[in-house]
């Protein structure tokens, strides 16, 4: 059998980009935070995937990782990124604990429409809540790093540095994950069910453990976008935003735990490209590219990587 | 002798059709039962209510002196209950080795190995190896080795059958159901592969109920005969004695030929 290269590569491209990240403008790095953050909640949605479910809501757990990370600062004055981090973790995780109670009994297309369903209520009662901004949203304090601010140049390069940690153990993580026997299980629940349940396994209960993973790895990303960004609305429950996490996930491939982050990347950068180039038809270009990885490479951005098969 | 599973008075009805009356059915440790009967006569409704997929609307059934007639599949399965299917299924994706392995997967699980903070290669229990030599060595049993890495769905139906039961032996099944273990495969090769089966599964010292339609396959094989009709059972005895029932000759064996 071929060893297990991910945690190797995914070691050289963290050293990679801590290195050269110092000497990249300020707008890529801007740009690799952000496709850092979506791309944690895409490493979700691949774990959902993989055994054979969208959701279409995801970006529930994006807002709530978003606000939780927002409200500590603004009701508590904690400012301490890792802290935040958590805190939209665990609200985010907590919350897809609960619902995941629901979410897990239901497959296919009733799935995905419960889970659309439930981020649009959430958005609903944050556009009505005046006292957190309503459709404005609010602006969330700047974030130290263990009580420090960094110097306003070094500032991109700090939250890059702390996204690329945060991405690297968590795409560790998942991957570790992904080779249990309960990671392996995905599949064999996209395929039959009955089987599993005849092998002794309870497939909701599976489901629902990677429910509640993919939901707080959103939440992450939330924190992290919120703190990249300075600013979150309810936008970022709006079925658009979820409708982008799933564009990322059939861009990358379910492949192996790097991928979500590379189709991140690639949306962002086509993203930022097309709209500097043509600012009225970028979604154009967005969808174009879509079709053409959809129809050249069904697999996703990944399979262009892969050279064997992956766990 | 004691009975390893003891069903007492299973009762099934789908509406208007009777697809279990009052059956009752004591069957022994290590022992080989076939179970004959026309389509519709209830045979794949006994393994369902013992396996969990349906309950029983009466009756009770027993295994090791425990009441297993509420439980769902998987937890019959854990208490080790293991049942084949007369059409595969199959994790069709994926490959013959990796199907092994996600059933291996799981018996590891509900072992409480093998998971997250384990370190190393867990040893599958009952088989005392790593998961891939139990996989590799079930296939070998089972004469798969040369599909190991072919994918399921693209497999022969007679390899898909084997696969099926294969899959199966890596809980060590303490009773191993086999619906229609056969079906599907050419005359002359049925033999062969019942033969075949039949080594590897008493290998592992399994009790096996067996559905056939092949009546020489049945006394062949067969240490006890359970004949289903319309939802009874009208004769259990010895092949030889229950295959010479005149019921039997009329609705079971008769219906078989004319067919």
């Amino acid at each position: 059998m071929s060893r297990d290269r991910t945690p190797r590569t995914l070691g050289l491209i963290l050293l990679a980009l801590l290195v050269f990240g110092q000497f990249l403008p300020q707008w890529t790095l801007f740009l690799v935070t952000v496709a850092l953050a979506k791309g944690l909640v895409v490493l979700g949605l691949m774990i959902m995937l993989r055994c054979g479910l969208v959701s279409f809501g995801q970006a529930l757990y994006y807002c709530i990782g978003a606000y939780a990370a927002g409200m500590l600062g603004r009701l508590f004055g904690a400012s301490d990124v890792f802290t935040l981090m958590l805190a939209g973790m665990a609200a985010a995780g907590l919350v897809g604990f609960v619902l995941g109670f629901l979410l897990a009994r239901y497959r296919s297309i009733f799935f995905g429409l419960l889970s659309l369903a439930v981020s649009m209520i959430l958005y609903g009662l944050l556009v009505k809540t005046e006292a957190l901004g309503s459709t404005d949203g609010f602006h969330v304090l700047p974030s130290t790093l263990f009580g420090l601010r960094p110097a306003d140049a070094w500032v991109r390069y700090t939250v890059l540095a702390v996204a690329l940690l945060v991405a690297f153990i968590a795409a560790l993580l998942v991957h570790r994950y992904l080779g249990t026997p309960l990671g392996r299980l995905a599949p064999a629940i996209k395929d039959n069910e009955i089987r599993v349940e005849y092998m002794g396994a309870s497939a909701r209960h599976a489901i629902h453990v990677k429910y509640v993973i993919a939901a707080a790895l959103a939440g992450l990303g939330g924190a992290l976008a919120a703190t990249t960004v300075g600013h979150i609305d309810p936008e970022m429950a709006y079925w658009t935003t979820s409708g982008e996490f799933i564009f990322i996930t059939i861009l990358a491939g379910t492949g192996n735990v790097i991928a979500p982050f590379l189709g991140a990347l690639v949306f962002g950068v086509i993203q930022t490209v097309a709209f500097a180039i043509s600012p009225n038809t970028w979604q154009m270009v967005l969808g174009g590219s879509l079709l053409v990885v959809i129809v050249f490479l069904p697999n996703g951005l990944w399979s262009l990587f892969r050279g064997r098969k992956v766990a | 002798m004691t009975a390893i599973l003891d069903a007492q008075g299973l009762n099934k009805n789908f509406g208007a059709v009777t697809a279990a009356s009052d059956i009752n059915a004591a069957i022994e440790r290590d022992s080989v039962v076939g179970l004959i009967g026309t389509n519709g006569a209830g045979k794949t409704t006994f393994i369902n209510m013992i396996t969990g997929y349906l309950k029983p609307d009466r009756g009770r059934i027993r295994y090791e002196g425990r009441d297993i007639t509420e439980l769902a599949p998987r937890d019959v399965t854990r208490l080790g209950i293991c049942r084949s299917f007369q059409i595969p299924q199959l994790y069709a994706s994926l490959t013959a080795f990796e199907n092994m392995l996600v059933g291996i997967g799981v018996v590891l699980r509900n072992a409480g190995r093998g998971g997250f903070f384990s370190r190393g290669r867990a040893l599958v229990p009952g088989h005392d190896l790593p998961a891939e030599d139990v996989a590799e060595r079930i296939l070998e049993r089972f004469g798969l080795a040369e599909y190991r890495d072919k994918n399921a769905q693209v497999l022969p139906g007679g390899v898909r059958k084997l696969l099926d039961i294969a899959l199966t032996m890596v809980a060590k099944p303490k009773i191993l159901l086999l619906d229609e273990p056969t079906s599907g495969v050419s005359a002359e090769e049925k033999f062969v592969i019942m033969e075949m089966i039949m080594t590897a599964v008493r290998a592992e010292g399994a009790t096996v109920l067996f559905v056939e339609h092949d009546m020489e396959v049945v006394s062949r094989f067969a240490e006890r005969v359970l004949a289903f009709y319309d939802g009874r059972i009208i004769a259990d005895a010895a092949p030889e004695i229950a295959l010479a029932d005149p019921e039997v000759k009329r609705y079971v064996v008769g219906g078989v030929l004319r067919a």
